[in-house]
């Protein structure tokens, strides 16, 4: 996996969280999606945003272990 | 002793602007909402009311309803803070269809796209209860919470629903009304295969040439509150819902019965519920839709119960300036109604120029009418009907 791509995957999830609800300057790596009021719909979402734009899918079991942007980030790069 | 209800607080998205009292004014001035056979509302921008968690969690109806609630509760004085307990403060807001436009969309991603792309807020969006959750989530209340759902009619029973509440007990506030959003191709198209709609896009009420209804959207907020706790906080009262009544046609899924008898029996038990007699009103704010034969039965039915002061009231219709705003249609109207008794004004039946043999009622052509009163708090009545037979009427008195 390039820098690149995984660049790529944090710009583009950070994009779709800060789409709903939360500003932009607040979604960092370490925000908890607890602090952004980013809830299990929105998990659903981010994971089709996934698996459209990177062919990676999040199964429910997964999403329960993400606390942070950071872990989202990190989960897809890895697979993307 | 009996519990009253007063308005304390209104607001209203329309085709004709943002604000109650631009619905008002506007109607007033002679000035139409209506453009290419439609009645949309292009002054609302959702950012201006919403959170973009709340725009994006919200269809546009919901949407409609959360501006139109938060002007009315701006208007009640609430805006710091409720003044009861939110458990005593409900919310019933009505609709025809719901989140439709969200329902078109979604399907369309199913169709393209396959179940696994459909968005998990398509259901929530759409459900026809989600312009009340919206609004209780907002504003924090905690009180009785649904929606009512009788097609035009649905606005005019969510008032008459949240009158019973507060009545009853059950809460000291209510805050009610309707919301609809369906400028969307499959209501369009259903509609118009129906023939409802307008083929030439005129909304001309009562009138000759009168050929259907001209969609539009829209939403429509009460605050009502118990009228004793409503002087004890020193609230500025703008009316009162007098009496309330709904009967069914019972006769088919979308004509009114000819002769208006289920239109007839509600104006009846209404005005006995409100304890007036036809002599006491001012006003008929009619359900008046432009279409032949709404307009033809609604006439009917109020010279049946009214009797010979029907021909002396002004009878005028909101969705001559606006369209229909169907599950909205009730709430805006009855907004109408307050504002026509309080400045002591009723709006014309806009378009209205050729009378038709037997729609012989006043139905305010040209100019908005001075309405004359003796000091008291003049009283109207605000009828709204719907497909499937639904017939509503309330009985609504100007400010004290």
């Amino acid at each position: 996996m390039s820098t690149t791509n995984a660049q790529q995957v944090e710009e583009r999830l950070v994009e779709a969280i800060a789409s709903f609800g939360p500003d932009a300057s607040e979604v960092t790596r370490d925000a908890t999606f607890e602090e952004l009021d980013i809830d299990s719909l929105d998990l659903v979402e981010l994971g089709q945003i996934a698996e459209d734009e990177f062919g990676v899918r999040i199964e429910p079991d997964d999403m329960k272990q993400m606390r942070t942007v950071g872990d989202a980030i990190d989960f897809v790069a890895a697979r993307a | 002793m009996t519990r009253r209800v007063v308005i304390t607080g209104m607001g209203a998205i329309t085709p004709l602007g943002v604000g109650a009292r631009t619905l008002h004014e506007r109607w007033a001035a002679g000035e139409s909402g209506l453009q290419d056979g439609l009645g949309r509302c292009d002054e609302f921008v959702a950012e201006d009311f919403l959170s973009r968690k709340e725009a994006r969690r919200s269809d546009r109806f919901a949407q409609l309803a959360l501006a139109a609630s938060t002007q009315a509760l701006d208007d009640a004085g609430w805006d710091d803070g409720l003044p009861y307990e939110d458990e005593r403060v409900g919310c019933i807001i009505g609709t025809g269809i719901g989140g439709l436009g969200s329902l078109e969309r979604e399907h369309l991603v199913l169709q393209e796209s396959g179940p696994g792309k459909v968005s998990p807020l398509s259901v929530p969006l759409m459900m026809g209860n989600a312009g009340s959750a919206a609004v209780a989530m907002r504003h924090g209340l905690r009180g009785p919470m649904y929606a009512v759902v009788s097609a035009c009619a649905a606005g005019a029973q969510s008032i008459g629903a949240a009158v019973r509440t507060i009545e009853a007990g059950d809460a000291d506030a209510m805050v009610t009304g309707g919301a609809e959003a369906t400028l969307t191709p499959l209501a369009s198209a259903s509609f118009s295969a129906m023939a409802a709609t307008s083929p030439t896009g005129i909304s001309r009420p009562f009138d000759a040439r009168r050929d259907g209804f001209v969609m539009g959207e829209g939403a429509g907020v009460l605050v009502l509150e118990e009228a004793q706790a409503a002087r004890t906080r020193g609230a500025s009262i703008l009316g009162e819902i007098l009496g309330y009544a709904a009967t069914a046609d019972a006769h088919h899924l979308t004509a009114p019965e000819p002769d208006g008898r289920g239109p007839r029996r509600a104006i009846e038990l209404a005005l006995q519920d409100a304890g007036v007699t036809p002599a006491d009103l001012a006003y008929v704010n009619a359900h008046g839709t432009s279409t032949p034969l709404n307009d033809r039965s609604e006439t009917l039915a109020i010279k049946g119960a009214l009797g010979e002061h029907a021909h002396r009231l002004p009878t005028s219709s909101t969705k001559s300036a606006v369209g229909h705003l169907l599950g909205a249609a009730g709430a805006v109207e009855a907004i109408a109604t307050v504002f026509a008794l309080d400045e002591r004004l009723a709006p014309s039946t806009l378009g209205y120029e050729q009378p038709e043999e037997g729609l012989d009622l006043d139905y305010v052509p040209g100019e908005a009418r001075p309405l004359s009163g003796n000091g008291a708090p003049l009283i109207a009545i605000s009828n709204s009907f719907g497909f499937g037979g639904h017939n509503a009427v309330l009985v609504i008195a100007g400010a004290p």
